[in-house]
């Protein structure tokens, strides 16, 4: 059985709720069978929207979403056949937790037998085995959360959309539930669209990311290549850490530019400039830049040390480099330790194809 | 269990349950002076003044007092046959005393509430007394007996004698249309004259129709106003509670003017043909204007308590319910509905009980037909002035009430109950 690349498929969706403004803007986004996606963006970004469209709450002002080839746009919630963990697990207060699995299996009225059946797996899958009669009130916060998430699996549904579903948990609990729906995604192979604003949650579970801002997909491609490679400055901003230099192109060619800062040169790669006189910023992860590199780099500066940040298993130094004073550096915790300290000068090195050259802030 | 025996010593070797109340004691105090007054004030209206309700309903010493002697002999008397010798004379002292003290008349008329007839021989009876008609050194009995033929007949003297306890029931009786008949037995009055059951049932009938038209309006509102916006919930409830802000009387008034037949209500239906001029139908003075009334001034206490309690379920269920595959109605018969059930618990029993004792509605529009129990109350507490009557039907529906309460309580649990 091949997989159908476009399961899920929004397109030229927008969404506006009061007639002026668009919440979500031309979004074309494909989601292929099987596929655990994220939608990552800070809040107000027009994820949870899209979500919703897709769970049948809202309906798209323009354009159509397809489940299956099938445009499901006037299909009520209800027949879409898609499962749905909420944010605050909307579990059923009044029911026990057998009844809140059965309460999908009743409405499509499945046997007795069948459901007892599909019940007992679904909660061995979340570990819960025994818990059938207790009511939701009497467990704890990660127990609700499986417990949701076995409603929304029990039913076998083609779909699974989770709308920040560990956002209520502690992190010790939020950490080992995304190895936990990681692996019950990859043990039933069912196609989990996942909302979240948390960018490590993003990078630890899925597949690809839909980096949504403003209404739009930034980026849409696997963890390593959104961290790796953003495409702009605010995939960059918001997927882990960056240090930035904002300047003007002046000297382009196929992979490297020369960015003039304001009072320095660097080389950079050109990603989304194209032309002299551009202004850009560049963008370098905290670890590629290395302190006295035995390696031949091609960017090389001297910087100040400003702070020096213990954090157990790094350290973190912030300099003043080429003007800009809130460069950081990761520094791993070795037994081979330099000696850092404050207002000291330190040489920093960095390769140009690191040093992404994107759209300016 | 040794753990919990073992005393717990502070470290200045005071036991701590101790030195815990100690510590505790004048936060006591100062908390029960708060409420004192509180307190106070509900023991003066409402313990006390129930209290006295309840003596007075079953108080019967006025004709203990009238006749010491009479009920004295009586004891020995069986109840068979005619009384002998002695009760006839202890009776004629009695009596002589009430009519020096001009009391005989008060006599004739309790008497003839336990038996008509009293009342005419009484008088004949004191007639003789005044004149002194009556020699005292020969039969008594005799004497009496000529009087009247009543005063012959074993019954009115059983009457006599069944109003010798100083504490009766019969007002109870009489609220449920029985009395205690000649043998003492618990006897139904004729079917033709039992008022009083009907009145209990129309009660019933229209409290509970009346907390069913409150629900069946007061839930989409109480729905509404928890879901829309702030914006206009805010108006909306503004709307819900203006009835509240505004008179009784006054919100009673306006249905009087909105129901008569040459009111507002009717000239609408005239002019938009729903009914001839000459034809428009009463929709007050009957059970019609009581149940519009009634439900428009007691809705706000359907709408409250479900609304405190709508307000408090999350959109989320709902949207849950619809997406793991159950119909609109599903999700809210199954989910939504359920939850409300407390709110639906509150309002109604608020409700209920309002409109149970419910009486100045009635009385305005409920003409006839559409009265009440309360009204029945009022009626006695004014015009015949029969207090122990009137308290002790202000008793039975109070524990009418509280019956209903016990019964909610087993059904739905009190502890479910959202007031807000």
């Amino acid at each position: 059985m091949s997989k159908n690349p476009e399961f899920v498929k929004f397109d030229k969706v927008d969404k506006s709720y009061d007639g002026k403004v668009l919440v979500v803007k031309d979004l074309q986004l494909d989601i292929a069978e099987g596929e655990f996606i994220t939608m990552l963006g800070p809040s107000g970004s027009g994820k949870t929207t899209c979500l919703m469209m897709l769970a049948g709450f809202e309906t798209p002002t323009h354009g159509e979403i397809l489940l299956d080839g099938n445009i499901i746009s006037n299909i009520p919630p209800h027949k879409r056949g898609i499962g749905m963990v909420f944010q605050n697990y909307a579990l059923f207060p009044h029911m026990t937790v057998y009844e809140n699995l059965a309460f999908p299996l009743r409405v499509r009225k499945v046997e007795k037998d069948e459901i007892d059946k599909k019940v007992d797996k679904a909660l061995s899958m979340v570990s819960l085995n025994g818990f059938e009669t207790r009511m939701p009130a009497q467990l704890s916060g990660g127990q609700q959360q499986r417990v949701a998430v076995a409603r929304a699996l029990v039913f076998d549904p083609a779909v699974v959309l989770m709308d920040e579903p560990l956002g209520a948990l502690d992190k010790n609990l939020r950490e080992s539930m995304q190895y936990e729906i990681k692996h019950i995604h990859e043990s039933i192979g069912v196609t989990v669209v996942y909302v979240t604003h948390d960018q490590s949650e993003a990078l630890t579970m899925s597949n690809r990311i839909a980096v949504f801002n403003d209404g739009k997909v930034q980026q849409l491609s696997n963890p390593a290549e959104l961290y790796e490679k953003p495409v702009n400055s605010f995939v960059a901003e918001f997927i882990g850490e960056n240090n930035t230099f904002n300047g003007e192109v002046v000297d382009i060619d196929k992979d490297k530019c020369k960015v003039k800062l304001a009072n320095s040169e660097i080389l950079a790669n050109p990603i989304s400039v194209k032309s002299k006189g551009e202004k850009t910023t560049v963008s370098l992860r905290p670890e590629r830049a290395l302190i006295n590199p035995t390696d031949k780099m091609d960017n090389m500066f001297t910087g100040k040390i400003e702070e020096v940040i213990y954090h157990g298993d790094h350290t973190r130094v912030r300099l003043n480099l080429l003007g800009n004073s809130e460069f950081i550096l990761k520094v791993p915790n070795s037994t081979s330790n330099l000696e850092l300290k404050v207002s000291q000068d330190i040489k920093i090195g960095w390769n140009s194809t690191d040093a992404r050259a994107l759209d300016p802030k | 269990m040794s753990s919990e025996t073992k005393q717990i010593l502070t470290t200045d070797g005071i036991p701590l349950e101790v030195s815990l109340k100690k510590a505790e004691k004048k936060n006591k105090i100062k908390a029960f002076l708060l409420v004192a007054p509180l307190l106070l004030f509900l023991i003066i209206t409402y313990v006390f003044p129930i209290g006295e309700m309840f003596s007075r309903s079953i108080d019967d010493k006025m004709i203990t007092n009238m006749l010491p002697k009479t009920f004295k002999e009586m004891e020995k008397w069986d109840g068979q046959d005619l009384p002998p010798e002695e009760v006839f004379t202890a009776f004629y002292y009695d009596f002589k005393v009430l009519v020096e003290k001009q009391e005989h008349g008060k006599l004739g008329q309790r008497l003839n509430k336990e038996k008509n007839g009293f009342n005419s021989i009484t008088k004949k009876l004191f007639r003789q007394v005044k004149r002194k008609k009556i020699d005292e050194s020969i039969s008594i009995k005799e004497q009496i007996m000529k009087v009247h033929k009543r005063w012959r007949t074993v019954e009115y003297w059983q009457a006599i004698k069944r109003t010798a306890p100083p504490y009766t029931l019969s007002k109870y009786l009489k609220g449920m249309d029985m009395y205690y008949g000649a043998d003492g037995s618990i006897t139904q009055v004729e079917e033709d004259r039992r008022i009083h059951r009907i009145l209990w049932l129309r009660t019933l009938e229209i409290a509970f129709f009346v907390t069913l038209f409150c629900f069946l309006m007061g839930y989409p509102i109480a729905h509404l106003l928890a879901t829309l916006p702030m914006k206009y919930s805010n108006l909306l409830m503004i709307c819900v509670l203006l009835p509240f802000w505004t008179s009784l009387l006054v919100r009673t008034a306006s249905w009087m003017i909105l129901l008569q037949q040459q009111g507002v209500v009717n000239d609408f239906f005239v002019l938009i043909g729903l009914v001839a001029d000459n034809n428009r139908p009463e929709m007050m003075y009957n059970k019609v204007g009581t149940y519009v009334a009634m439900t428009q001034i007691l809705l706000p206490f359907m709408v409250l308590p479900l609304y405190s309690v709508m307000k408090t379920i999350s959109p989320s269920l709902m949207r849950a319910g619809k997406s793991l595959g159950g119909t609109p109605f599903v999700a809210f018969w199954k989910v939504y509905f359920p939850l409300t059930i407390p709110g639906i618990g509150a309002g109604c029993l608020l409700v209920f009980i309002l409109a149970i004792g419910y009486y100045i509605t009635p009385a305005l529009v409920g003409g006839a037909s559409g009265t009440l129990i309360s009204n029945q109350i009022a009626f006695h507490m004014k015009q015949t002035l029969d207090w122990s009557f009137a308290s002790a039907m202000g008793l039975m529906l109070l524990s009418g009430v509280l019956v209903i309460y016990w019964i909610y309580n087993k059904l739905v649990g009190v502890d479910n109950i959202k007031l807000g």
